[in-house]
């Protein structure tokens, strides 16, 4: 086995303040000039302009800072981060966290299509429907769907557009009374949860087996009724475990009257390998910022784009890009369809980067994607297994895809240092900290690693023999461990304030009020 | 009109987390019930009783609590010089604190190998006087009943796994955790919650009949790391939980319909979102949100519901995931069998849940015929609007 030397890592430590801290009254970035005489007896003041039920009584409590303070405290903030350009970011299982190709950046930075506009008509913007267009086809011949749309601004949007659609198919049926159960199981998603209860379904969830960690047949059985609205589940689901009875789950929702909704977050083991369509799905949804290399954003940049069958492709949210086989348009005539769900198209950057990538790769380099992730994950699995202290969840499926559950038990019952204590540590090596899992921990002392087709040989070595060196540690020092990071630009913080209403504060407001309430110093 | 600015600044709560004292707690009491555990060695199903005690000695029983005892306190070892230990005298807990390096405050009077569950309950009796942050025990079931008779909720507690019956909730699963627990209690990293007290009729467990009863709850710090990592969303705790599912059952209320309410935190939740009275380890009942019962007993019960709909609602008791049979026993056989398995409402929170590591809900009625009846998948609400599909076996 390759030993990989530790790599010494230190964060920037600015000690920044929150810039609602800096700067001064009158402090600003740019003196606007007074506005010439002329211009002000020609058009009247600015204030004029805002009617007067939109005006401010008092001013917006903004920052007042100079340029230079300003540049230098977001470069300042930039420096304390561990972005996925600056590390190997294997630990985050279930966000495939793939290479971004860098000439796409420059793609849409184009002004073709910076300076696009919504707006447009669509005779002048031809070139980008049909990028669209184009994109969809590719996507419908991944999945074996009839129809896309790319509005969903992120992957938890588009479970929550299928969730949409089923409420609307039943709806239609007059049966949505009747039918306001969506099942699910434990180990998928959460959102494929959460999203049905947000469109207000009742949610079912299923218990994995402890021996196979899958779900079971009778225990589907047993949950499906006339109440059943549909099935929205993962597969692999979040332990990296193919459910290979996946079509017997959707046969028996159908025979229920259900709908079934396959969330494919989870997609990078599958190009050309398995498709949601012949499994019997009737919607799918993927993640074209995960699997399809368009960057990450936070809760909203990105695209969960929604594939149907064509039965259901009249429920699609408007507008559809179309072709008559001469000219692209924006279909808005879909009778049943659940209406936006987004303003305009979606983010359509991401999906101008997943087009350029998917063309980049074609079929046989989709299925290559598929097969290095599959291999780059059981290569890991083998070496990590080799660690003390580290058992795999449910050892007897000794074959994961796209990503695979470990569990640190062992560890902590031998030393008390838990899987929250080492991903802490890991950072003190240079690697982002590793993400547990979802919540319940069914599995305990969990982590949830994706070796994903972005990672070298060296890169998986190296990841693997910083598990190793931290869980070694925790035999032989286990404070050093609990104490992590030590590195890095935040050391280690009290996480229970973090759930805590008295404490935690979403915006500046919130935190001034509560930092007073408690009788603390305000700054 | 005040908003606009409202979505900056969430990085706010970091800079005020790294300010927030942590408590410190440094007085830890100590009991080790020295003869915990002698009886299952010896095949005695428990040491309850001076008469079992002697016949374990004399099939040989050798003490294993003050080991696991010590096992616990090397894991406090770190906070030697910064905690003040209280304990009572020789092997009830100052010999296994000595050993560890532990200069312990002894306090009260026993005569070695000859205490009894008089002086546990003293003891406990004297640390909460004492003021003592927190209580460590060794022992089993028996000891935490004698633990909960003392001091009920009035103490933080964590019982270090000794004895030959551990039904109870209150236990860590071994003796290292429990120490570590102990820590992460005493820096203030976790909370509280209720974990319930259980115990088995010794006598009729002999003649393997077992006939558990819950006592009570104590009071435990619990790791909520174990089923959930805040990092990763709302989680709710175990309270809010409950609530949650408080609020379905009541939601789900029908006039017409009688509720047998079991006993345990979960099921009363219910009573509680009602606003109405009830008996923690009894069995209650309910009709149009109204109590009709308080602690009914089994033939109350089945009078209740001679004619007429009527729907259980009941917790998980205990960690091994039981349903009936254990400290519900006034909802018998008979009872279930008339209200009909469709009308059994089962009721626990995801850890809960996620505790049972996917082991299966069990159910032991005393009537074979109605244990067959309740065996295979059945609903259990986990939440508002949340249920799972899980297996009775």
């Amino acid at each position: 086995m390759s030993e990989s030397k530790m790599r010494r890592y230190h964060a920037h430590v600015w000690e920044e303040p929150i810039i609602m801290q800096m700067g001064s009254e009158g402090e600003r970035g740019i003196a606007i000039p007074i506005t010439e005489k002329e211009i002000r007896e020609t058009v009247g003041s600015a204030q004029s302009y805002i009617p007067a039920g939109m005006s401010r009584r008092r001013a917006a409590a903004l920052p007042q800072i100079s340029q230079p303070h300003v540049l230098r405290h977001y470069l300042r903030l930039s420096q304390q981060t561990l972005g996925m350009a600056l590390n190997i970011d294997i630990g985050m299982g279930t966000c495939t966290m793939k290479y971004s190709p860098q000439v796409n950046e420059e793609l849409v930075r184009l002004p073709q299509f910076t300076d696009l506009h919504p707006f447009q008509d669509e005779d002048t913007v031809q070139g980008i429907l049909q990028i669209m267009y184009e994109f969809s086809r590719m996507m419908c011949e991944i999945s074996g769907m009839d129809e896309f749309t790319f509005q969903p601004g992120g992957g938890a949007h588009g479970i929550y557009t299928n969730a949409c659609m089923i409420r609307k198919y039943h709806a239609l049926n007059g049966e949505l009374n009747q039918r306001d159960e969506i099942i699910s199981t434990i180990f998928s998603h959460p959102a494929d949860a959460a999203c049905p209860a947000t469109a207000g379904f009742k949610v079912v969830s299923l218990y994995p087996d402890p021996e196979t960690g899958l779900p079971g047949l009778e225990a589907l059985k047993a949950a499906v009724s006339k109440r059943t609205a549909g099935l929205m589940i993962t597969n692999p689901e979040d332990t990296g475990i193919f459910n290979p009875m996946i079509d017997e789950f959707v046969d028996i929702v159908h025979e229920a009257g259900g709908l079934c909704a396959y969330d494919q977050a989870n997609s990078n083991a599958l190009f050309g390998i398995a498709r949601a369509k012949d499994a019997g799905f009737d919607m799918c949804h993927f993640n074209i910022h995960k699997a399809f290399s368009s960057p990450h954003g936070c809760m909203g940049p990105a695209c969960g784009a929604v594939g149907t069958r064509k039965e259901l492709a009249d429920y699609l949210p408007v507008p559809i890009v179309t072709f008559d086989g001469a000219r692209y348009h924006l279909d808005y005539n879909r009778k049943n369809s659940i209406g936006k769900v987004r303003c305009f198209f979606g983010n359509v950057e991401t999906i101008l980067r997943a087009y350029a990538w998917v063309i980049g790769m074609g079929p046989d380099g989709l299925r290559e994607v598929s097969e290095t992730s599959i291999i780059n994950t059981n290569y890991m699995i083998k070496k990590i297994l080799s660690v003390r202290g580290v058992t795999m969840a449910y050892p007897k499926q000794t074959t994961r895809l796209d990503q695979v559950r470990f569990s640190l038990e062992t560890l902590r019952e031998d030393t008390g240092v838990t899987t929250n204590d080492v991903a802490r540590r890991m950072i003190d090596f240079g690697v982002q900290e590793y993400f547990t899992s979802h919540h319940p921990w069914i599995v305990p002392e969990p982590f949830l690693p994706e070796p994903c087709d972005t990672y070298s040989k060296e890169d998986i070595d190296y990841w693997v023999e910083v598990i190793r060196h931290v869980c070694e540690e925790a035999y032989r020092n286990p404070e050093t461990v609990k104490t992590a990071p030590h590195n890095h630009a935040i050391a280690k913080i009290n996480i229970r304030d973090l759930d805590d209403p008295d404490k935690y504060a979403m915006t500046w407001r919130a935190y001034m009020r509560k930092s007073k309430s408690r009788g603390g110093k305000q700054r | 009109m005040e908003s606009i600015h409202e979505k900056e600044q969430e990085q706010g709560r970091e800079a005020e987390i790294g300010q927030q004292p942590t408590t410190i707690r440094r007085k830890l009491g100590l009991i080790v019930n020295p003869i915990a555990g002698m009886g299952g060695s010896v095949g005695l199903k428990g040491t309850d009783g001076i008469d079992t005690l002697r016949k374990a000695i004399q099939l040989g029983a050798t003490p294993t609590a003050p080991r696991r005892a010590v096992e616990a306190l090397r894991e406090l070892s770190p906070l030697r010089d910064s905690i003040e230990l209280v304990t009572y005298p020789h092997d009830m807990g100052e010999e296994e604190c000595k050993e560890c390096g532990f200069n312990p405050v002894v306090i009260g009077y026993v005569e070695r190998g000859k205490t009894s569950a008089a002086d546990t309950k003293r003891a406990a009796e004297e640390m909460l006087l004492r003021e003592v942050d927190l209580l460590l025990f060794t022992g089993g079931d028996g000891t935490a009943r004698n633990i909960h008779e003392a001091v009920g909720q009035r103490l933080p507690v964590i019982g270090v796994p000794a004895g030959v019956k551990i039904h109870s909730s209150v236990f860590a699963i071994n003796p290292r955790t429990a120490g570590q627990l102990a820590i992460a209690y005493l820096r203030g990293e976790v909370r509280l919650r209720e974990a319930e007290v259980m115990d088995v009729d010794e006598e009729a467990f002999r003649q393997d009949r077992v006939s558990a009863r819950l006592h009570g709850y104590l009071k435990i710090p619990y790791d909520a790391q174990l089923v959930q990592s805040v990092k990763v969303g709302s989680a709710l705790d175990e309270d809010e939980s409950m609530q949650a599912i408080a609020w379905e059952i009541v939601e789900s209320m029908r006039d017409e319909c009688l509720y047998i309410i079991g006993p345990g935190t979960t099921a009363k939740a219910v009573m509680k979102a009602l606003h109405l009275e009830y008996t923690l380890l009894g069995v209650d009942v309910v009709q149009k949100k109204r109590l009709i019962v308080k602690d009914a007993n089994e033939a109350r019960l089945l009078e209740l519901i001679e004619d007429g709909e009527a729907k259980i609602i009941v917790s998980v008791i205990g960690g091994q995931g039981y349903v009936f049979g254990r400290g519900n026993q006034q909802i018998s056989s008979r009872v279930i069998r008339k209200v009909g398995k469709d009308n059994i409402v089962i009721v626990a929170t995801e850890s809960k849940m996620a505790a049972l590591k996917g082991m299966p809900l069990l159910v032991d009625t005393g009537d074979r015929e109605v244990d067959e009846m309740l065996k295979g998948y059945c609903r259990v609400v986990t939440g508002y609007r949340r249920s799972a599909v899980y297996r009775i076996a």
